[in-house]
Parts: structure tokens; C-alpha cells; sequence
């Protein structure tokens, strides 16, 4: 049997489709958003792209607090009586007709004036009349044809910032100097002694003069200030011998212009810093819709529902709940605080935590962290702590997340501006004396032509754009790193540690493993014929798992919530669920299990437990040649076996680590001067994350959620990872093979300079020349680089 | 040949205004998503279509 596929979100419908105009569909959400865009003459939705839809969530009371006037002007940008902009981030948006559809959202709702998608950020901002539409209503509209709006606690204390557009204006006033005095320094570089020429060199020079010196303060002021600051701080970084070179530069123009014997480098100078900054640029790779700084309150929801004493149920925002305060928490929300479950069953899912992608059974009186997401049906609790005192929520006091830390990292071009900026001071002074020996009048011209000439333009471009070509590269292979330096540091670490669940497990795949006294066809039967009435996420897994056949009916069913099933099976009596329900002898912590009871008699239990990725042995193998090896696990040690098996020789493991003892793991080992590279899933490894040299968030679905960390990895690329390390040291002698490019460059151009023949116009050509082919050869040699490793 | 002064002043006014109009369309976001407008401009109106095939989905739906 062929299985179709979804007509509205592609996936691969059941056996039996809802089939709705002659179109199969998986499930009724997605068919009722094909009926509201068909009615709503939006079916073009479906043309633009094939099957472009996402399976709309319940909407169902989820977004009451929006009626909260707090909490809505929390999210609206602009509000007055008549209109409301809301800006929206929509994580589902991933296509052409994502675009089209929400921007015609009008046709839905003739309330809404406008939205306009932001692709690259997956944001909508939405204009809307507010008579007509409430900003609740909004949400609902978009989260009923598939498009949810994230909204989390960040959106509470989001500082609205404007956007950072100072670089784009410092390149365009370089460039538009540099354009203008080439046209105007064109002229005498003929050196025709004609008469006109002559008689407007004056007023040609002093043009460029004048449009060199925004370029100079405007543009090139980063460069001097930071070389300012190093020098105070006795720090030899690489922008000193580019502020060098700049100041020299102009001071030497404007000499030879004043006094009227030469027309001076302008074009060269602004030319230098055009191209230094289109370097800065192409070095700023951003993913607009990921971020590498988020926190728990990316995570945690922005509002609640309290039930008040005299049984009234209001929404809050999460900041407001006190301890005592009584919590409804409907299906899938998060628990945005610890407290004790008051009613109703948990069902709580704590895999954005801890990686764990199985829900933990909770009964009335059980306590409950916050994190958690409940899945099921509504259940009632009473909050301990308020958000910022809760258990998880407090590992953010760690002095790891002050923003006073950052990782100090010496970068390779640093590192070797040191030695560069010696050896040309010297060779300058060197000359400066040979020749106030020889011709005093010349003295002055060398220097200045050595300073100018050894500027360090094109080795300041080769780490910019062989890293930023990298890390283009590496994104587009499902590894997004937060900024260049991110490279140098990979290619430096020393070990490895991984968390275990949820980052060397897979969150979509549970292996099902039957223990104990095997079960014969007839019991097989039973049990799984039993299990079709249930509807508990354990059933349905083990039911999808047990070798499909015929059903047989079931009497007498009973389900007992939080305990298990029971029923008559065929001639069996069947009992499944905990080891106490079923009574078996003995209980296991820590483990995921149906236990089967056929007949008064326990025969086993069916051991749920995360699989692996796939490839891990491989990609352990491949790492463990070069890297030492750590597993930091929250869990118990019953995964040891296991893991010794997938691991290479001589790895260490760690079990039951809390998330402080991971972070503490870190710092010892850095203590002994190790660089450690730490991946991590959920929240509890935030802290490790942040303290390692490193942090790299493995995730399986980059939109939804990461702590905050150095870099994303894709799970589907987490196979690459051996390459991505390679790949990251040899990016490092692509670098160093394009210093020496550079210095060859500064060779030829020294010994002109020393000879004292440095005239405007080899300036001007040498100076583009080396930087454009070390800009070329860091491109090429890192495009081929990943052409052969990773393709 | 003074006609220079003026030439070169008319050609500075024009680039002059060009990088003003530039500053100014960066100041106005239209350089912060250059993606979308790019998938935006090839759609045109895509909605008139199937008018006359509403009722007879509405009918299917009855069924």
C-alpha cells in the first residue's frame, strides 16, 4: 500500500487519510486550515509550494492572558485607541507561502490592516484595527491556520533596541570617499605637465583632503580606539599597526599637500579602510532567527492561569506568582515554577530540561519542578517558590551568566600583530637611521613610505573572510556558530565532554526492549490488543512497536490514571502498567517500563529507554583519535555498559550530575589548563555550556529552542561533527597561508619603500592588489576545503 | 576652462544627494530584511481564483 502524504503539511498520513475534496489529509487540524483558505480564496496557499502547511495546535483558551492589558502592552509595539501593531515571532514560518498566506491575512479577518513577514527572523508584524480584532484574536487567527506565535517570558522584559546600522554607514562613507578621490587623484597619475592640470592640482588636492577626513574620523574611529585601548592596556593587537598605517598616511598627505610637492596617498587611505571594513561586514554572519543568548524565560510562558481562592480563574503574569498561589496548568504549557500537584494527572515532559523525551508519571501530592511541560489533560498545582527561586531557575545566579565574564580568547591575528608590529618598527627605524646618514631630506619620506606600505590591510582581511566564509559554510550543513571566533576556538579545544540524553539520544526515537519471560503469540495478542484502548503516550508507543496483527476484543477495560491498564483479553486477564500496579516484586528508580501481567503472573516488562543517534560509534570513534572524551549525565548509571561500548578507550562518564556539578566538571578541567568543548541539549546544561571554552547546543529542531551557547548544531549533521573539527584547524592554515601571501606582499612594497621609490601610484596598486588576492585565496581554499569535506 | 569648478560642484552635489538617499533608505529598514521582499515581489493577485468552485467545496463538506 502506497502511504500519501498530507496534502496540507507533507506527513505521512495514517492508513486511512481523512480524505476532503478528493485531497487526503493526516489529520483534521490540517484539513480544516485547507477549508478556511479555500473559502478564503487563499488556496493558491498550496501552488506556491507543495504541501507547505504545519498541523495547527489546539488554540482552545491558550491565549486568554492576551486579554490581560498588561501583559498585551508588553507585546504591542505601537498602541493607541484605534490601531495595535503586534511583531510576532512565528517559528513555523519556512516558506514562500508562509509568506503570501500571512500576509494576506486580511482576507481572513478584515480586521487585520496589515502583516508583513520578515522571513529571515520568522516574524510577522501585524497592524490591526483594534474595534474590529483584539490582539488575542490575532494570535488565534494565525495559530488556527498553523502559524503559532512563540511568546515567552523574554517578550516580558524585552527592552525594544533598535537596530545596530553604524557599520553599513561607515562602509558607505569609506566608499563613497574612496570613489570620489580616485576620480579626482586620476589626473596626476598621467603626469602630463600640462597647464590646466597644473593650474587646478590645488583644488583637486584640497577636495581630497576634505573627503578624506570623514573617512578618517567617521569610519576609521573603531580602528583607533581599539588601538588606543590596547596600547593602554600594553596589548599589541592587530588594529595598532592598522592605525599606524592610517595615521601616517593622512599625516603624510596632508604634509605633501600643504606643502605643495606631491598629491599625497588619499585614494590609498580611504581605499584601506573601505576595504578593512567590508571585511568587518562580511565577518558578521547573523542567523536572524536564531539566538545564542537565550535563558530559561525563552522557554518559560509569560503568563498563567491562578485560580483564586473563591474558585475565579484570571490570567498573571508569571512574575506576579507568589507562594501559595494555586496554578492551573492546561495541556502542553509549562510549569513556570516548583510546586506540589494538587488535582488532576501529570504527565510531565521534561525534555527541555533535561533532554528526557519520555513525560514523568506525577500524582496529586508530588512535586512538581518548573520546566516541565504537561502533557494530558489540565492539571492543578500549588506554586513553592516564586520563578526566580525555583530549582532550575537558580542556576542562572551563577556568576557564569554575568555579563562582566567573557571569554577572552587571543585570536590568531592577534597574536601575530605582536611580532609584526616589532619587526616593522624596526625595520623603519633601521632605515630611518641608514638614511639620515646618507640623505638627511629622505629620512622622513622612508619611514613615513615603510609605515605605509607594511600596514597590515590585507593581513587584517584574511581571518575575516576565510572564517566568515566558514561559517557560511558550516551553516548551511546545520552547524550555526555564533561568531568567527567560535572557529579558532574549536580548532584549539583540547576534550570533548556530551551530555547524554537528548544529545548523544535521539528525542524522536525510544527503543522498546521486552525483559523477562518471553511471551507467546496468543499473550502477545492480549497484550497488545489491550493496549488499543489505551490512550496513555506509553501505550500508543508500545502498541506501535509490537509486531502488527489481528485484535481480538476486550472486556471489562479499566484504566486506572498514573497506575495502568487492565482487561480481559481473550481467555487472558491482562494487567499493564507500574511495578506496583501489577505488583511485581521489585521497583526500579529510574526506569521507563510497562511491566505485563497475564493471568495472576508477572512475566516481564517492556523498557523504555532513548536511542542513540545514529552513526554515534563512528562519530565517537572519529573524535576519540583526536580528543579525549567525557559524558556528564544527569541520569543513573544503568546506561554504563552501554555507553563503554559506543565509547572509545579511556573515556570518563559521570552519572547523576545535577546541573552545578556539570558547570563545577568544567571548571575543574579547565583549571588544568585544559580547552574544553561541551554539548549540551536542555536547560540543566546552560551553565556548562556558558563556562566551557566552547558551548554547543545540540537541537533537533533549531527553532523551537537552545540554551544559550557559543554555536547550534543540527542533530541530523551531529555525524559531521569530526569533520566540523578538522574542517575548523585547517581553516586556521588557510589563515596562516594567507599571512604569508600578505607578507610577501609587504616585501615587494618594503622594498620600494626602503629604497625610497614609494610613489602614490604603486602604492594605490599594490595596496588593492594584496588584498584582493588574499580576499580570493581565503574564499577559494575554504569553499574547497568544505567542497571535499563535507559533500 | 573655470567651467571645471562648476562641473565638479554639480557632480559632488549629485553623488552628495545619492549618499544622502542611501543613509536615508538604510535609516528606514530596507536593508534589515533583504530576503522576503524578494519571495514578495513574484507574488501578484493570486486570490480571485476559485469564486465560482467555493459553493461546490462547501457542498462536498455537507457530504
Amino acid at each position: 500500500m502506497v502511504i500519501q502524504k498530507c496534502y496540507h503539511c507533507g506527513t505521512d498520513c495514517d492508513a486511512e487519510p481523512i480524505v476532503f475534496d478528493d485531497k487526503p489529509f493526516c489529520c483534521n487540524g490540517c484539513r480544516t486550515v485547507y477549508e478556511i483558505l479555500n473559502q478564503n480564496e487563499l488556496s493558491c496557499y498550496y501552488d506556491l509550494q507543495q504541501s507547505p502547511g504545519s498541523i495547527p495546535s489546539e488554540v482552545r483558551g491558550k491565549f486568554n492572558y492576551l486579554d490581560n492589558e498588561d501583559i498585551a502592552s508588553k507585546l504591542l509595539e505601537f498602541d493607541d485607541l484605534a490601531t495595535g501593531v503586534v511583531n510576532f515571532y512565528v517559528p513555523t514560518i519556512h516558506c514562500s507561502s508562509c509568506i503570501w498566506v500571512l500576509e494576506n491575512l486580511n482576507k481572513l479577518n478584515p480586521g487585520v490592516k496589515a502583516a508583513l513577514v520578515n522571513f529571515p527572523k520568522k516574524e510577522v508584524r501585524i497592524t490591526f484595527r483594534k474595534e474590529e480584532i483584539s490582539l488575542k484574536g490575532v494570535a488565534e487567527l494565525i495559530t488556527s491556520i498553523g502559524y503559532e506565535p512563540y511568546i515567552s517570558l523574554e517578550n516580558d522584559s524585552q527592552v525594544k533596541k533598535g537596530v545596530d546600522r553604524k557599520l553599513i554607514y561607515q562602509v558607505a562613507v569609506a566608499g563613497f570617499a574612496f570613489g570620489n578621490i580616485m576620480m579626482l587623484s586620476f589626473p596626476e597619475y598621467f603626469q602630463v605637465d600640462e597647464f590646466w592640470l597644473n593650474r587646478f592640482k590645488p583644488f583637486f588636492r584640497g577636495l581630497m583632503f576634505t573627503f578624506s577626513l570623514p573617512a578618517l574620523v567617521y569610519s576609521a574611529r573603531d580602528y583607533l580606539i581599539s588601538a588606543y585601548k590596547g596600547l593602554k592596556k600594553g596589548i599589541l593587537n592587530i588594529d595598532v599597526p592598522i592605525s599606524l598605517g592610517i595615521l601616517v598616511l593622512f599625516l603624510r598627505s596632508t604634509y605633501e599637500v600643504a606643502s605643495g610637492t606631491g598629491q599625497g596617498y588619499f585614494d590609498s587611505l580611504t581605499g584601506l579602510i573601505f576595504f578593512l571594513l567590508l571585511g568587518k561586514v562580511f565577518q558578521q554572519k547573523t542567523y536572524g532567527f536564531l539566538s545564542f543568548e537565550r535563558d530559561y524565560k525563552s522557554y518559560f510562558p509569560i503568563a498563567v492561569t491562578r485560580i483564586s481562592p473563591d474558585r475565579k480563574e484570571e490570567n498573571v503574569r508569571v512574575h506576579q506568582i507568589e507562594k501559595g498561589d494555586r496554578l492551573l496548568i492546561r495541556n502542553s504549557e509549562i510549569l513556570p515554577v516548583d510546586g506540589i500537584l494538587l488535582q488532576g494527572q501529570g504527565m510531565i515532559d521534561y525534555s527541555f530540561v533535561t533532554g528526557e523525551s519520555l513525560p514523568v508519571t506525577k500524582s496529586s501530592g508530588d512535586k512538581l519542578y518548573a520546566g516541565g511541560k504537561q502533557t494530558g489533560q489540565s492539571i492543578e498545582m500549588e506554586a513553592m517558590e516564586s520563578v526566580k527561586q525555583s530549582y532550575l531557575t537558580q542556576l542562572w545566579s551563577n556568576e557564569v551568566f554575568s555579563d562582566s565574564q567573557t571569554k577572552n580568547i587571543k585570536s590568531l591575528t592577534d597574536s601575530i600583530s605582536k611580532q609584526f608590529t616589532i619587526v616593522i618598527l624596526s625595520i623603519s627605524l633601521l632605515s630611518g637611521m641608514y638614511w639620515y646618514f646618507t640623505d638627511k631630506s629622505m629620512a622622513f619620506q622612508v619611514v613615513s613610505a615603510i609605515l605605509i606600505i607594511a600596514c597590515p590591510c590585507a593581513l587584517a582581511l584574511s581571518a575575516p573572510f576565510a572564517l566568515g566564509n566558514m561559517i557560511r559554510l558550516f551553516g548551511k550543513r546545520g552547524f550555526y556558530l555564533k561568531n568567527t571566533s567560535v572557529i579558532e576556538s574549536i580548532a584549539k579545544t583540547e576534550a570533548l565532554v556530551f551530555d547524554k540524553t537528548g544529545t548523544i539520544t535521539a528525542n524522536n526515537a525510544t527503543d522498546i526492549t521486552y525483559r523477562g519471560e518471553a511471551l507467546n503469540e496468543k499473550e502477545e495478542k492480549a497484550v497488545r490488543s489491550l493496549l488499543r484502548s489505551s490512550n496513555h503516550p506509553l501505550s500508543r508507543m508500545l502498541y506501535q512497536h509490537l509486531p502488527a496483527g489481528e485484535n481480538q476484543g476486550v472486556l471489562g477495560f479499566t484504566e486506572i490514571p498514573g497506575k495502568g491498564i487492565r482487561g480481559k483479553s481473550g481467555e487472558l486477564s491482562v494487567a499493564l502498567g507500574s511495578s506496583d500496579f501489577t505488583e511485581a516484586a521489585v521497583a526500579r528508580q529510574n526506569e521507563t517500563a510497562i511491566w505485563v501481567k497475564i493471568d495472576k503472573k508477572v512475566k516481564g516488562r517492556y523498557v523504555f529507554s532513548n536511542a542513540y543517534r545514529q552513526g554515534i560509534k563512528e562519530t565517537f570513534d572519529a573524535l576519540g583519535t583526536n580528543y579525549p572524551i567525557s559524558i556528564l549525565s544527569g541520569d543513573n548509571e544503568g546506561e554504563r555498559q552501554t555507553l563503554r561500548e559506543l565509547l572509545p578507550e579511556g573515556s570518563s562518564m559521570l552519572f547523576r550530575q545535577k546541573p552545578e556539578d556539570k558547570l563545577e566538571f568544567i571548571r575543574r578541567e579547565q583549571e588544568t589548563g585544559k580547552k574544553i568543548m561541551m554539548f549540551g541539549d536542555g536547560l540543566n546544561d546552560a551553565g556548562a555550556l556558558a563556562q566551557s571554552n566552547v558551548g554547543v547546543a545540540v537541537s533537533e529542531n533549531i527553532n523551537v529552542f537552545s540554551p544559550a551557547c557559543d554555536a547550534i548544531l543540527d542533530a541530523r549533521s551531529f555525524y559531521l561533527l569530526p569533520k566540523f573539527t578538522r574542517i575548523s584547524r585547517k581553516t586556521l592554515g588557510v589563515i596562516k597561508w594567507s599571512f604569508a601571501i600578505s607578507f610577501m606582499y609587504n616585501i615587494v612594497g618594503m622594498l620600494y619603500a626602503i629604497s625610497g621609490n614609494l610613489s602614490p601610484i604603486v602604492a594605490a596598486i599594490l595596496m588593492p592588489i594584496s588584498s584582493v588576492s588574499v580576499v580570493l585565496f581565503a574564499t577559494i581554499s575554504t569553499n574547497l576545503l568544505a567542497k571535499k569535506m563535507l559533500y | 576652462m573655470t567651467i571645471i569648478f562648476m562641473l565638479i560642484a554639480a557632480s559632488l552635489f549629485i553623488a552628495v544627494v545619492f549618499f544622502i538617499l542611501f543613509v536615508q533608505s538604510v535609516k528606514s529598514g530596507q536593508y534589515d530584511d533583504v530576503y522576503t521582499p524578494s519571495v514578495r515581489m513574484l507574488f501578484d493577485d493570486e486570490l480571485v481564483e476559485n469564486k465560482s468552485a467555493k459553493p461546490e467545496k462547501e457542498l462536498n463538506s455537507i457530504n
